[in-house]
């Protein structure tokens, strides 16, 4: 974060709903469609509050449901329009048929989810299994810890998507209830400077709804026997193509916006006073803030432990997190979200597929909280501090720790 | 009638990795009659040219002729909605020969 305000910036006070309805602004995004749902309702209410006040030229439209959402801005998309929505919850799994669709196409959509437990048991309330739930179809995922970071990713998702080495849609994550009602400083970076920073628009140059260039928009490919699976297999190798390209485009362009705007945020994952660490826990999303005040407790208390944050969440930075963990005897994960079918948090999942390339083996620990809302405390990442420090020494992992599971 | 014939040209997708995005930009020959199974027949004797065949067919493959109705077999799908519909029962569906 940067300490001197950058000339022509202006500093406000807003959660990290309205931090991504002003990034959507500062975008100058040329179609918005909207579907309000808990807790993502007031981002949309201020994009329509900016719309109607002249200060962003969009079109938005209010469709009758999510599908409708996403097919509407494929469409515009596909128009030539740069576009944007939020949504949440089971407002995304009414969205997913369009949503598998769009990296396919490979239309740079940027979608915020503000992230939210999904049923049942009924709950409205923060937790990432929703945007987990959809880790695997081709968007890129990237997880917010502050509301100033979700006004600069937001931004930054659009150059990322429409970069032509990438052209795949972006989720910006921010945590329901933590980010998205949270009230921080935020500072507002200069229009003219956005606009330079993202350049033209250019999102259809592959292809298009346009009279002047007709062509069939995904048409069927043919069965077995042909040449159908065949080219079939030749998109999907260049739909996981652009996926490991965006790796190294999200960090040029991580890197560009910390020269422009004096905000340097990891692109991929964050090393957090990593330096002689034995163990180490890793975080993803607004839990992260809370993390490092356990780490620096702990510090202060003499323990060698670090933090490793992880930001982008797909694609997977395997790479960078085995180098940010490549020395310590133990690591804890903790998710807020889970698994299903592995009985652990789906980060914890990757992380040990990733460490898998690792010289020796490093016993590692899934720890989930902050379900339903839950807040996770620093005294709750004391104990996961505690709990790996124990694994650091025995090497004797324990099934998954539930941390709110009385509190 | 030209498949082909179109107000612009086809766009020109060389310059676009082929890895990218699924475009077709060639029109295909094939039309309807090409997979169709069943095929109407008109009984000429039968139909009074009321032009219910022609109101409901929705490829509009029924074309008129000097005392009946007959059919473009190359855009006919055989989809039978004529013969279901026809008040003289003057049309029946027919395989297409294997």
């Amino acid at each position: 974060m940067s300490a001197v305000l950058k000339p022509k910036s202006k500093l406000i006070v807003c959660d990290g709903n309205e931090a991504a309805a002003w990034a959507v602004s500062l975008a100058n995004v040329d179609m918005v469609a909207v579907y309000p749902i808990t807790p993502q309702s007031s981002l949309v209410e201020y994009l329509a509050k900016f719309i109607a006040d002249g200060r962003l030229g969009a079109e938005i439209v209010d469709v009758e449901g999510e599908h409708s959402v996403l097919s509407v801005l494929q469409g515009a998309c596909l128009a030539g329009a740069r576009t944007y929505t939020a949504s949440c919850g089971p407002g995304l799994a009414f969205m997913f048929e369009p949503y598998l669709r769009t990296p396919g196409l490979r239309l740079p959509l940027v979608m915020t989810i503000v992230t939210r437990d999904t049923l049942t048991p009924q709950s409205v309330w923060g937790g990432h299994q929703d945007a987990m739930s959809v880790r695997e179809v081709g968007w890129v995922q990237m997880y917010c810890e502050s509301v100033q970071e979700v006004l600069d990713t937001t931004i930054m998702a659009y150059k990322i998507a429409e970069h032509h080495d990438v052209m795949l849609p972006v989720n910006v994550c921010h945590d329901g209830n933590y980010l998205s009602f949270g009230a921080a400083r935020c500072e507002l970076p200069d229009q003219g400077e956005v606009n330079a920073f993202l350049g033209e628009k250019d999102v259809n140059w592959h292809v298009a709804l346009d009279p002047q260039r007709p062509m069939a928009v995904d048409p069927l490919t043919g069965g077995a026997g042909g040449p159908g699976p065949a080219t079939f297999v030749r998109y999907r190798k260049g739909q996981c193509g652009g996926m490991q390209n965006s790796l190294k485009v999200i960090t040029e362009v991580h890197e560009e916006w910390g020269r422009r705007f004096g905000r340097y945020h990891a692109p991929l994952v964050e090393s957090y006073r990593m330096d002689g660490a034995e163990y180490a826990i890793v975080t993803i999303g607004s839990m992260t803030g809370a993390a490092k005040d356990a780490v620096d407790e702990a510090r202060a208390r003499g323990e060698k432990v670090g933090l490793v944050k992880v930001k982008t969440y797909r694609p997977f930075p395997a790479q960078a997190l085995l180098t940010a963990l490549a020395d310590v005897k133990a690591f804890g994960v903790v998710d807020r979200s889970v698994s299903f079918g592995w009985n652990c948090g789906p980060l914890f999942q990757d992380a040990v597929t990733a460490m898998y390339d690792a010289p020796k083996r490093i016993p590692a620990m899934s720890f989930i909280g902050g379900l339903a809302g839950a807040d996770l405390t620093v005294g709750h990442f004391e104990r996961v501090i505690g709990r790996t420090k124990e694994l650091a020494r025995d090497g004797l992992a324990a099934e998954t720790v539930w941390l709110n599971e009385k509190d | 009638m030209s498949t082909t014939q179109q107000a612009y040209p086809m766009f020109d997708a060389s310059t676009i990795p082929d890895d990218l995005c699924p475009i077709a930009t060639k029109p295909t020959p094939m039309l309807p009659g090409d997979w169709r199974s069943m095929r109407p027949v008109v009984d000429r004797a039968k139909c009074v040219k009321c032009a219910v065949c022609w109101l409901y067919c929705p490829v509009q493959c029924v074309v008129e002729k000097a005392a009946w109705f007959d059919f473009n077999l190359k855009t006919c799908k055989g989809c039978g909605i004529c013969a279901t519909e026809c008040p003289q029962r003057a049309i029946a569906m027919i395989e297409e020969a294997a």
